[in-house]
């Protein structure tokens, strides 16, 4: 406990968050993770965007914005540039950052700009009350699908792997200790990252699912979760209906920072090879 | 000054931006305000600056926020269209009270418009595009030095009073090259956002100083704060409605609109015992320049206040400039949106709105005419 407290504003506690919402558990992961890889607190920026998943930031002792709906990435990738120094983390939802800020999420994986997003991936928009998403499963029941989701959703991660990050892992407020270590690596990744972060919304998505409790949410994901050695190992058929978990991309290609530095010494004259 | 240069009011903004200390720049392509992004690639970087083309308007908006964010002075340039996207941020700069600069180069509207004809459609979106009320400074150069001088002026009015400011070009002063000579650097006037002068624990990010205006501790200094589009306590975290919504609802205009002489800037000629005063702004300034010389030729006595600032709208200036007009001209190239305001000080009866909107400037003969019907003068 005492990892996290560092990290926490005790004033902006308690939590806004729905008893039984995962989104708890996967802030206390992140900190874990920050506190594994040793940021620097204040050399550490958090963004987000709007919904459940971006009021994490309010709680969090760092220098925090919470920005609007789907911006929170144009907004990291302007703090990154103008002082790279800054560790930049990115908390969003899966309909803030894949549908109103989808573009700015292909467009960050095609930068690879050094910030590590984490998306805290519901299903749903929770706090407008229960809508579909585009990470809705095709078929799922939300109050602006009332008669079952009529989309496809997104796969997030090969989304992300497809538009250029370099560093993709998808974990579970089930696995909770296996999503500290994934975001950490995450951080660590000199490159754009992309954490999808399973997590269970009882209130305005459970419910409406017939998914059980929190506890029976959870076990869902306990149950439908494969670990990606073991997924290596399984037909195709075996895997239907279930997802994959752990590291599933890591790559090497310029980052934006470090592309960027490039440009400003070849303006300047210095040390750039002449073209 | 520097030596006399031929230059478009792009590329004066773009400078006067440097000037003033822009070193974060992030735009998406648009005519007719390419060409500050351009420059600004290319400037930037060999003064250490950073540019980057976002994906989109919104994007770039976000960033430029970001970057402000970071204690650098950060703009954007767009028109029209990009500008109508930008709004949903722009509101975001106004509550959080983040320093930058919009440059809007106006083309006509509405949608795409007319994109590369002159228009000054954009006054009222300037003022209250974003929703909500909010304070906003808006500044409309007539020239192409003046261009350069009015974005050192925004950047120092965003740092003065963090907040967003909005610099209201028209496609023609943008595009018009002029012959001008530009200040030396050590005689431009340069402010810098206050910083907190209290300890880390003790700072509150929206706590203001006796003149409405929180000091600003730059990310990554160990000065922790939260920053919200949320109403927020003066620690930045989100509050309900009441007294604090209440009394940051009325900050946000009352920071600027108390500094109104501070922010309003214009120039004068002959207002002296003149009959007929026309009020101009932006590129419709130059007709209207021409026509008051016109005019008195014809023994009219008709006097010129060009403003400089629209918003906060100069209402002390109108007041007492206007107290002996018989007749007010309020040329522009809208359909009568600054003209409303000036009635609303001024009275209707006194007000003449003369207005194009074909995507063509004025001649000045069109202004010639009504100075000359009010004055009584053939």
């Amino acid at each position: 406990m005492a990892v996290i407290e560092k990290y926490l504003r005790q004033s902006a506690l308690p939590h806004i968050w729905c008893p039984g919402c995962g989104n708890g558990i996967l802030l206390a992961s992140i900190l874990r993770a920050i506190d594994k890889v040793q940021l620097e607190q204040k050399k550490t920026v958090i963004v987000s965007g709007i919904g459940c998943s971006s009021r994490a930031s309010g709680y969090m002792n760092f220098n925090t914005v919470h920005t609007a709906h789907g911006r929170a990435l144009p907004f990291a990738s302007g703090i990154k540039l103008a002082n790279p120094e800054l560790n930049v983390i990115v908390i969003t939802g899966d309909g803030d950052s894949t549908a109103i800020g989808g573009n700015h999420f292909i467009h960050a994986c095609r930068r690879n700009i050094d910030i590590t997003t984490i998306i805290f991936n519901n299903s749903i928009y929770g706090m407008t009350g229960g809508q579909s998403s585009p990470l809705s499963p095709l078929g799922a029941m939300a109050t602006t699908s009332p008669y079952g989701h009529v989309e496809r959703p997104f796969d997030i991660a090969a989304l992300a792997i497809a538009a250029g990050a370099t560093y993709v892992a998808r974990g579970t407020a089930y696995h909770a200790v296996a999503l500290t270590d994934i975001v950490a690596k995450g951080i660590q990744n000199k490159g754009f990252s992309v954490i999808d972060a399973i997590t269970q919304c009882p209130i305005s998505y459970g419910r409406k699912n017939k998914m059980g409790g929190p506890a029976q949410m959870m076990q869902w994901q306990k149950d439908n979760a494969v670990l990606i050695s073991a997924a290596a190992k399984m037909k195709p058929e075996e895997l239907a209906g279930k997802f994959v978990i752990g590291q599933l991309h890591q790559s090497n290609a310029p980052e934006y920072i470090t592309e960027y530095e490039k440009v400003l010494a070849k303006a300047q004259g210095r040390g750039g090879e002449a073209k | 000054m520097r030596p006399a240069r031929l230059m478009q009011g792009n590329q004066a903004c773009a400078e006067g931006m440097i000037a003033a200390g822009v070193r974060f720049f992030a735009g998406y392509p648009i005519t007719p305000s390419t060409e500050v992004a351009e420059i600004l690639a290319e400037e930037l970087p060999k003064i250490g600056g950073k540019f980057i083309q976002m994906e989109d308007e919104i994007a770039s908006m976000g960033a430029v926020l970001g970057a402000s964010l970071t204690g650098v002075k950060a703009i954007t340039a767009t028109s029209g269209p990009g500008f109508s996207l930008k709004q949903e941020l722009i509101g975001y700069g106004c509550m959080a009270e983040i320093p930058c600069v919009i440059v809007n180069v106006q083309r006509m509207g509405p949608s795409t418009g007319l994109p590369t004809s002159p228009a000054q459609g954009d006054v009222m979106q300037a003022r209250w595009g974003t929703h909500g009320d909010h304070g906003i400074i808006v500044l409309s150069p007539g020239s192409v030095k003046e261009t350069f001088e009015v974005a050192v002026a925004c950047v120092n009015f965003a740092e003065k009073y963090r907040t967003p400011v909005i610099l209201l070009l028209d496609e023609v002063i943008g595009h018009m090259r002029e012959r001008v000579e530009l200040p030396e650097a050590r005689d431009i006037h340069i402010e810098n956002r206050k910083v907190p002068a209290c300890a880390p624990e003790e700072y509150q990010a929206f706590k203001p100083d006796a003149d409405g205006v929180p000091p600003m501790a730059p990310f990554g200094e160990g000065y922790y704060y939260h920053v919200t589009g949320l109403v927020h306590t003066y620690g930045g975290m989100p509050a309900g409605p009441g007294p604090i919504t209440d009394e940051i609802v009325h900050r946000l205009e009352s920071k600027i609109t108390r500094a109104q002489k501070d922010i309003t800037l214009y120039t004068e000629d002959g207002i002296e015992g003149a009959e007929v005063l026309v009020i101009t702004y932006g590129g419709s300034s130059r007709a209207a320049g021409a026509a008051v010389k016109e005019a008195r030729k014809k023994g009219a006595k008709v006097g010129l206040l060009k403003l400089v600032t629209l918003w906060p709208f100069p209402c002390e200036l109108i007041l007492e400039k206007t107290k002996h007009a018989k007749t007010i001209i309020v040329p522009e190239l809208n359909m009568g949106q600054l003209v409303g305001e000036i009635e609303r000080y001024t009275g209707r009866d006194r007000v003449v709105s003369v207005t194009r909107v074909d995507g063509e400037l004025f001649e000045p003969e069109e202004i010639v005419e009504p100075i000359l019907a009010a004055g009584g003068k053939k």
